[in-house]
Order: C-alpha cells, then structure tokens, then sequence
C-alpha cells in the first residue's frame, strides 16, 4: 500500500504515531502502580486510539475510499509505517513510560495548535477535538515528571534516566521534509520544525522544576518519517496484525 | 440486637448506611462479598486485557480497552465502597495477595482465542448482571449504589460481548469453529459462577435474611440459563449440555449436572491460572511501589513547603 500525495503521506505518519503509541499504552492495561494510575493509562491510549481513527478515517477518504481503516492498520509492514521512533520504544517502568507521554504530548500540544488553523476543515476538526485530550495527557505526563523528579532519591534517578534515554528519539519530531512542503505552502499544515522552539522551552522548564537534567550533546536518532524504524515495531505489528492477516477471509 | 433499628431498617426494606449500628456478622459477611466481587473486577481484567494488543480491528480493540477500563472503574467504586466498613484498600489487596480473599473462579480459566473475549462478554458479564441486578437490592446502601451504576455499564458489556460472537458465527467455518469453542470451554464454568446449590451454600441463609443476597444461587442460576439458551439458539451454536431441555411444566430449562470437584478445584487454586493471576497482581503492585512512595514524599515536600 503506498500513498501517493504529499498529504496522504503527511496524515500517515500522524495517525500511525498515535497508533503506535495507544498500542504501546495499551499493553499497559492491569499492570499500573494503582488502580487510578492504570485508568488514567488506559484512557490516555484510549484517545490515542481514537485520534488515529479519525487520522487513518481521513486517510480512507483522501485514498478514495480505496481502503478501510483496518486495511491501514493491518495489512502494512514495518517499512510502511511512518510512526515517530519515540513512540514505539518499550513501556519501560512507569517514569519511563510518563516520560515518553510527556515528551509526545508536548509536542503533539503545539502541532494540534497550530493544525487548528489549517485551511483543511477535515484536520481541523480533528485537532480541535485532539487538543482538549492532549491537553490533559501534557497536564498529566508533566505532573509525574514533576512528583518524580522531586520525590525520593530512586525516582529521581529512574526519570532522570528514562529523559535521557528518550531524549535521542526527540530530534526526528522537529524534521521537515519535502512530504511537507507544498501542504506548508498552502496552510494545510505547518513546518514540524518551527515546533522546537517552544517545545524546548517547555520541557527546559518542567525539567528544571522538577529538578532534573537536560540531556545534551546527544546524537539524534532518526528514520520513523521515512519508514525506517527500531527493531521494536516489528513486534509490535506482528502481534497487532496476526489475527486478521491469518484468516484473511474473515470480518471481525 | 432483638428489635433493634438495625433489624427494623431491615424489615422495612430501608438501606443501612455506613454510620448505622450493624451486628458484627452483617458488616463481616459484607466486607467478605464486597472486596470479593472488588477483587474479582480487578483480577477479570486480566483475561480479558490479555486480548486487548491483538484485537483484529481498530475498533474492536477500542471497545475492549474501554471495556477493562471500565471493569476497573468498577473495582475502584467497590473498594470505595467497601471502606466504608472499616477497612482499608490496601489491607483488601493484602488478602487478594495472600490469598485470603477470593475473587470469581471464573478468571482462572486463559483466554485462548478472540472468540473468548466474545464468549466473556456475553456469558460471564451475562451471568455477573443476572447477580448484580438481584444486588441492587441489597440492604447495604453504598453497596447497593454501587450496583445500581455498575449494571448499567455491565449490560453494556454484555451486549458488546454477544456482537462479537453472532459475528463469529456468522462468519467463516473457521470462526464459527472458534465461536462454538469457546462456548464450550465457558458455559459450565459460567453457570458455576453462581456458586453452590442452595442446599449446599452454609452462608446463604444468613446473607438471604439480612437481604445482603435478595435471591438464592439456584435461583439466579436458572434465570441465567432460560436468558441465555435462546440467544445461543439464534445464533446457531449448541450449548454443551446433552441434559439440556425446555420443562413446560416448570417454565424453565432442566439441565445437566455440574461438575463441583472442578468448581472446588479452581476456587482452592488449582485452576489453569490460579497462579499467574495473583502473580501478575503482586508484579504490578510490587513494580509500582517506588512509584507510590514518590508520590507521597513529593507531596508530603509540597505540604511542607507550604506550612513553612
């Protein structure tokens, strides 16, 4: 399945990182620190889930309605998912798996931002309705990394350590590319890499209120835009995907 | 407590609330089934959890995500619920881990296939309803409120749990393979969840006259079988029971007999996965203790931090 505009491309690579990522948290399920933390979990991969539904549903309409969603979610490999390399890495414990939140949502706060303007209704409407969920889920993360940070000795270390190790996935976010131009030229979208800006200055401050450090010289790891992943999605798709691509006939 | 307002509530059919006078015997039984039907929520979401990666379609495993979600939701109003007999949550997760409580046998048994999510949905959600709505009943009101607001959500379930089966059953020999199995595998262990017969089951009588329990295992049980036969029917698959039969006389189904060494074997932990439920319980509860004691020591700092 490949797509062939600038905007299918674009939209992909959005709905597949919010797949990718209510699939990681989803794993989470019966296995939080309490029970209200495991809720909120779940509910945060719920709305995930949800935003790459109507992502992969306006994909199915750019496409032509050639393909349903499912066939989007099910029957692609790894060289054809386009999901940022940040969202796949392992749960980890509960800091780590707080950090990834955090450094995802903040990002996804400003591209919703800024996707709310688009000249395109479809996406509009999309990220109106996905700011007031990221909203929450940057409230949220950020609210752990602060508790963590400054709470015991252990927590401290095992968040500091989980910031610096996700921190070599953040650079790709803030990568534009050719997929991007020509939808920057007609306010479709805007340029990921205006984004960095004021996510850094965000995560520069809750680092610094939380007590932690901010990683630096760190060699930034990329590919995910291009299809190019971890050796984690793979995995990952073959447990999502087995049931449908093994009774190939079936409807669910 | 001859005549006393606890046993004149009780036969006016009033609730008793948290801060009325109880005999010992009601608020132990009730501590006894409330963290029991807690625990179980919270345990049951493993099975079903347990499907929630491999889901075949977007949708299906957003419903079940908010399903367990939900079952979760209903663990935590139950354990609020129960502390308002003086005990605590964690004293409720301690006899969870150790054994003390119990939880439903019926989340001993692995979920093979996605045909189970299905057969969950409809036969043991099926069967908790059938219970629960009997409960909304009980005289204990937080326990009562409790049920009220967990049915709603409950036959909800149910009904999602029965679409994913008519749609196995509907759908390729393979399915329908999958769909008939799985019904095998839960109907007896479902009809089980009523526990023993009436002439067997020493507490019932008690629970029945302080009406903790508003009607009898066996009654409950057979109410769950005439709902549930016909929806089998409908949908083409054969509920495993050669004994089964529609009783004109009686307006109900008889059916065969139940295998009790099983249903003993399971609740005394010697089901298929006794073991990896509360080991799974203790991991996530072990794994998430620095988690917790961040959480205080950070606010105990902000509180400080205040004060001075």
């Amino acid at each position: 399945m490949n797509f062939s505009t600038d905007f299918e491309k674009y939209i992909a690579r959005l709905a597949d990182s919010n797949m990718i990522m209510g699939q990681r948290l989803s794993e989470l399920c019966s296995k939080g620190p309490y029970l209200e933390q495991d809720i909120a979990i779940s509910n945060i991969a719920l709305d995930y889930l949800g935003q790459a539904s109507m992502l992969y549903e306006l994909l199915k309409k750019a496409g032509g309605d050639k393909h349903s969603v499912d066939d989007y979610v099910f029957y692609r490999n790894e060289r054809n998912y386009y999901n940022l390399l940040l969202v796949e890495q392992d749960n980890g414990h509960f800091g780590k798996t707080m950090a990834k939140i955090f450094l995802y949502s903040t990002y996804q706060k400003i591209l919703y931002s800024y996707l709310s303007k688009s000249t395109n209704d479809d996406i509009k409407a999309i990220a109106l309705k996905s700011i007031k969920e990221v909203n929450y889920h940057f409230k949220h993360s950020r609210a752990w990394v602060l508790r963590l940070g400054d709470g015991t000795k252990e927590s401290k270390i095992k968040i500091q350590e989980s910031i610096d190790e996700l921190w070599r996935f953040t650079g790709e976010i803030f990568e534009s590319d050719d997929v991007e131009n020509n939808l920057i030229s007609e306010n479709i979208i805007t340029a990921s890499n205006t984004f960095y800006p004021q996510w850094s200055k965000i995560v520069k401050e809750t680092l610094q209120e939380a007590l932690l450090t901010e990683p630096e010289n760190v060699v930034m790891l990329t590919g995910g835009k291009k299809g190019l992943h971890t050796e984690k999605l793979g995995f990952m798709l073959a447990e999502m995907q087995y049931l449908p691509r093994t009774y190939p006939n079936a409807k669910w | 407590m001859p005549n006393s307002i606890f046993e004149d509530k009780i036969n006016k059919d009033l609730k008793i609330e948290p801060r009325d006078e109880m005999p010992d015997g009601y608020r132990s039984h009730l501590i006894r089934q409330m963290s029991q039907h807690a625990h179980s929520e919270i345990i049951g979401m493993q099975p079903e959890g347990n499907w929630i990666t491999r889901a075949p379609s977007l949708r299906s495993k957003m419903i079940l995500l908010a399903k367990v979600q939900d079952e979760a939701g209903h663990g935590l109003y139950l354990y609020s619920a129960c502390e308002t007999l003086g005990i605590t949550r964690e004293q409720m997760i301690e006899e969870l881990q150790t054994g003390k409580a119990k939880y439903s046998s019926i989340f001993n048994y692995p979920t093979l296939t996605w045909a189970d999510i299905g057969a969950i949905g409809w036969l043991v959600d099926g069967a908790a309803i059938v219970n629960q709505v009997s409960l909304q009943k009980t005289s204990y009101g937080p326990y009562s409120r409790a049920m009220i607001k967990i049915c709603k959500e409950e036959s909800f379930h149910q009904r999602q749990g029965y679409e994913i089966i008519c749609t196995l059953a509907k759908g390729t020999d393979e399915q329908k393979q999958m769909a008939q199995d799985a019904l095998n595998r839960w109907w007896w262990p479902s009809i089980m969840m009523f526990g023993p017969h009436d002439k067997d089951s020493n507490r019932s009588e008690k629970a029945l006259n302080w009406k903790i329990k508003r009607e009898s295992n066996d009654s409950l049980r057979q109410s769950f079988i005439n709902k549930t036969v016909p929806q089998a029917e409908l949908i083409g698959l054969k509920v495993p029971d050669e004994k089964l039969k529609w009783n004109e006389k009686t307006n109900h189904y008889d059916f065969g007999d139940i295998d009790w060494e099983e249903f003993w074997n399971v609740v005394n932990g010697k089901g298929l996965c006794n073991k990896e439920r509360i080991e799974h319980h203790k991991k996530a509860h072990n794994e998430g203790e620095w988690v917790r004691e961040a959480a205080v020591a950070y606010s105990e700092k902000k509180l400080n931090k205040k004060v001075a």
